[in-house]
């Protein structure tokens, strides 16, 4: 099967920049980018005014499977991928039972070769049941296919066991993906620790459980030379440290997710519990130090955090409810309200891909694989509740208005999302 | 008779009662006016009205309560309203029933108002979003407690003659209290000062954005205070470190009778929300005797038969039954 994208602005990763060139697709891979192509027996797809991009790619999601498939599952987060133009998601290991071993890491694999139609790719964790006490076996698990290791949800507290975890990912340069909190500062604590916080009667979350968390890391990763990446950065504090560290040599990444880049503490106000999210949305200077933090390659990548919650676990007292919001759907919508489309092709596939170690995703060259994403960028668009393809609707966005849509996807050679409707090409 | 309508050139419109940060200063002193109207029934022998004949009130509270639950059960009756009770212990929360579900279920029983206490805040809030019934919140977690706040600042205006002007300093664990967030909005919308005091780990400082001062120093306050509102200190605070012992607490802020001697300004108003932790907030001689000398008094028991006037208003204007509140023959 082959496939050809005519007359597209085709992202061209390395000069940071637009071409109009045609895009030859022949099996799963890409085989030819030039202008003019001629292919007699290839199926056009006229992107003419449309932007074509690499596939994105989410570091950081959050599927429910295996134990909360009511919530979200292989299916659902990948129809809600696809809608989001994402063709590879990282899932997080936060499951019940967590992925803590190379059984449940080959599980993932199985169920989304049989139900998904983009990649997914597990994230083991770094302590058994993410309890933070021993290490997991991390070496079988990489040699199933874990992309990286990670406790998110949690922080690996005990700092002798953060080095013994760094120490040990030495071996492949095993990416640990860190969620930083010190939960003894963030105890009880539901929103950003402030004004609101105050005006609302919530327990807050000093911007410090994170600053303070994120510097420890790095201060272990310069002691192990490890490969490691902070994951949600929600303060400028936090940009901060990550900034130092990388003038340093520390071998760190970093991403925030949309909703940062979207939102301000305010969002939680009338106790929108679709608004609660850890960590918690901060204020409009830390909004903005992470957009410039993007811009100036301080954070390299945004990562949705894609957390779908139940109704029942968001339909309640406010401090009782469920932290997470969904983000496949409109993370790619969100970016454009900040950023050129080119560099959300970097901050969402090529960086990702990078930080991954895919040397054959996050670009649209000969010899890549054929994951691509075609935008109207013009198209405008309203999150409507109905209209959600996740399982779970628990996003502070429903209502709002877009600018920008995904209008094909492809994912190795196949087309899974044709003219805005998904396809079900497994 | 009360004549509701020689009150105020003024409509009362709000289906609930979830805080004071959103009322306007008109709409405390209507209700501030309205309970000393009320008050007066309390004094008669027959203190009982038939403004809210047929109607229902649910009284919710998932958190232990004396005075507050009682004084609107009593506000209720006098009213002659019904009261239904549901409390932890006797409810289907302990079978694990949501808060909505439960709402719905009062709801289904053609409830008119839900009073609601309970550890979350914004349960309040919550409940008015998915209940048809009126909500009046009676305390919820850190959040608000408006009827006490009110009570406050009417048994205020009863001894002083006015608020604005004053000043309140409110004493203790302020960040974890919900009667010190909803005083603070109802003191500066009257026109008080504001200070409040008690130590560091109690206090946010991000309470000067509301435009109110902080001292760590009880005895400089107590030099400038018209009024004085003591707030309980919860044991159970040590061991979150808040404070290292209760004598510690006690020798720094407990309002006693030497300090009051020695510092306060003649005239001081002593209020405390209850319940009272005899010999730590508030010590034993100046909860029940007050210093003749200077004229401080505390007017704890005051407050207490205030709030069944200021409930007996809540409940009246959140019913939406307007009009008089006539007397039983």
């Amino acid at each position: 099967m082959k496939l050809l994208i005519k007359n597209g602005n085709v992202a061209d990763l390395k000069k940071k920049d637009f071409k109009i060139r045609d895009v030859l697709i022949e099996g799963e891979k890409i085989v030819q980018v030039a202008e003019n192509i001629k292919d007699s027996k290839a199926r056009v797809i006229d992107a003419s005014c449309l932007y074509v991009l690499p596939g994105l790619i989410d570091l950081h999601a959050h599927i429910r499977e295996p134990g909360r498939e009511d919530e979200e599952d292989v299916f659902s987060a990948s129809c809600a991928a696809v809608k989001g133009g994402f063709t590879t998601i990282c899932c997080m290991p936060n499951t019940s039972p967590a992925i803590d071993n190379a059984g449940l890491v080959k599980y993932i694999f199985e169920k989304a070769q049989q139900l998904a139609m983009v990649d997914i790719l597990p994230i083991g964790a770094i302590t058994k049941n993410r309890a933070g006490l021993e290490l997991s076996e991390m070496l079988k698990m990489w040699v199933a296919g874990a992309v990286g290791f990670s406790d998110d949800g949690n922080w690996v507290k005990n700092s002798l066991m953060m080095r013994r975890a760094m120490e040990y990912s030495l071996m492949h340069e095993m990416l640990l993906i860190l969620h930083c909190e010190d939960e003894d500062l963030s105890k009880d604590g539901v929103i950003n620790e402030g004004m609101v916080s105050l005006k609302m009667g919530l327990s807050g979350i000093p911007r410090e459980s994170e600053v303070i968390s994120v510097k420890r890391d790095i201060e272990l990763a310069k002691l192990t030379g490890a490969k490691i990446h902070i994951t949600h950065l929600s303060c400028k504090e936090s940009v901060d440290a990550v900034n130092e560290a990388k003038k340093q040599g520390v071998n760190i990444t970093a991403d925030t997710a949309p909703h940062y880049l979207a939102l301000t503490e305010e969002a939680v106000l009338d106790y929108n519990t679709n608004a609660k999210i850890n960590p918690p949305l901060r204020l409009e200077e830390d909004r903005m130090s992470l957009i410039k933090a993007l811009k100036d390659g301080v954070i390299d990548a945004i990562a949705t955090d894609h957390a779908p919650h139940s109704d029942e676990e968001k339909d309640c007292e406010f401090n009782l409810a469920s932290f997470g919001i969904t983000g496949f759907e409109t993370a790619l919508a969100i970016g454009m309200k900040n950023f050129e489309l080119i560099d959300l092709a970097e901050k969402m596939s090529y960086n990702p891909a990078k930080i991954l170690g895919l040397h054959d995703k996050g670009e649209i060259n000969p010899g890549f694989i054929a994951d691509v994403l075609i935008v109207d960028s013009g198209m405008k668009w309203k999150l409507l509740e109905e209209e959600v393809v996740s399982k779970s609707k628990n996003t502070p966005f429903l209502n709002w208005e877009f600018k920008g849509k995904v209008k094909h996807l492809i994912h190795k050679g196949a087309v899974v999302m044709d003219n805005f409707e998904i396809k079900e090409v497994i | 008779m009360v004549d509701l309508n020689l009150i105020k050139e003024f409509t009362w419109s709000r289906k609930h009662l979830l805080g004071l940060e959103s009322l306007e200063k008109i709409e405390i002193e209507h209700v501030l006016e309205l309970a000393k109207s009320l008050k007066e029934i309390l004094n008669r022998p027959v203190k009982k009205v038939p403004a809210l004949r047929g109607k229902t009130i649910a009284l919710l509270f998932y958190e232990p309560s004396t005075r507050t639950r009682i004084s609107f059960e009593l506000a209720a009756k006098r009213l002659s309203a019904d009261t239904v009770n549901f409390s932890v212990s006797s409810s289907s929360v302990v079978k694990g029933e949501s808060l909505k579900d439960t709402g719905l279920n009062i709801e289904a029983m053609n409830v008119d108002i839900i009073v609601v206490r309970n550890s979350s805040a914004g349960t309040a809030h919550y409940l008015s979003k998915n209940v048809s019934a009126g909500i009046i919140n009676a305390g919820d977690g850190m959040h608000e407690h408006p009827t006490q706040a009110l009570l406050d600042l009417f048994t205020i205006l009863e001894y002083k003659k006015k608020i604005s002007n004053l000043t309140v300093a409110i004493v203790g664990d302020i960040a974890h209290s919900r009667v010190a967030r909803s005083n603070i909005y109802g003191l500066k919308k009257m026109g008080a000062r504001v200070i409040l005091c008690g130590p560091p780990t109690m206090l946010l400082p991000e309470f000067k954005n509301l435009g109110i001062e902080i001292s760590y120093d009880l005895n400089r306050v107590l030099e400038c205070a018209d009024v004085l509102n003591v707030l309980r200190i919860q044991k159970e605070r040590i061991n979150e470190s808040l404070f290292p012992s209760m004598a510690e607490y006690r020798e720094f802020f407990g309002v006693t009778r030497d300090r009051l001697l020695k510092y306060a300004r003649p005239g001081l108003l002593i209020l405390h929300p209850g319940p009272v932790n005899r010999g730590v907030e508030l010590s034993p001689d100046v909860l029940d005797k007050g210093l003749i000398k200077k004229n401080i008094y505390s007017v704890v028991l005051n407050q207490v038969t205030n709030g069944l006037a200021v409930r007996m208003a809540i409940l009246y204007l959140i019913s939406g039954v307007g009009g008089k509140v006539e007397a039983v023959d």
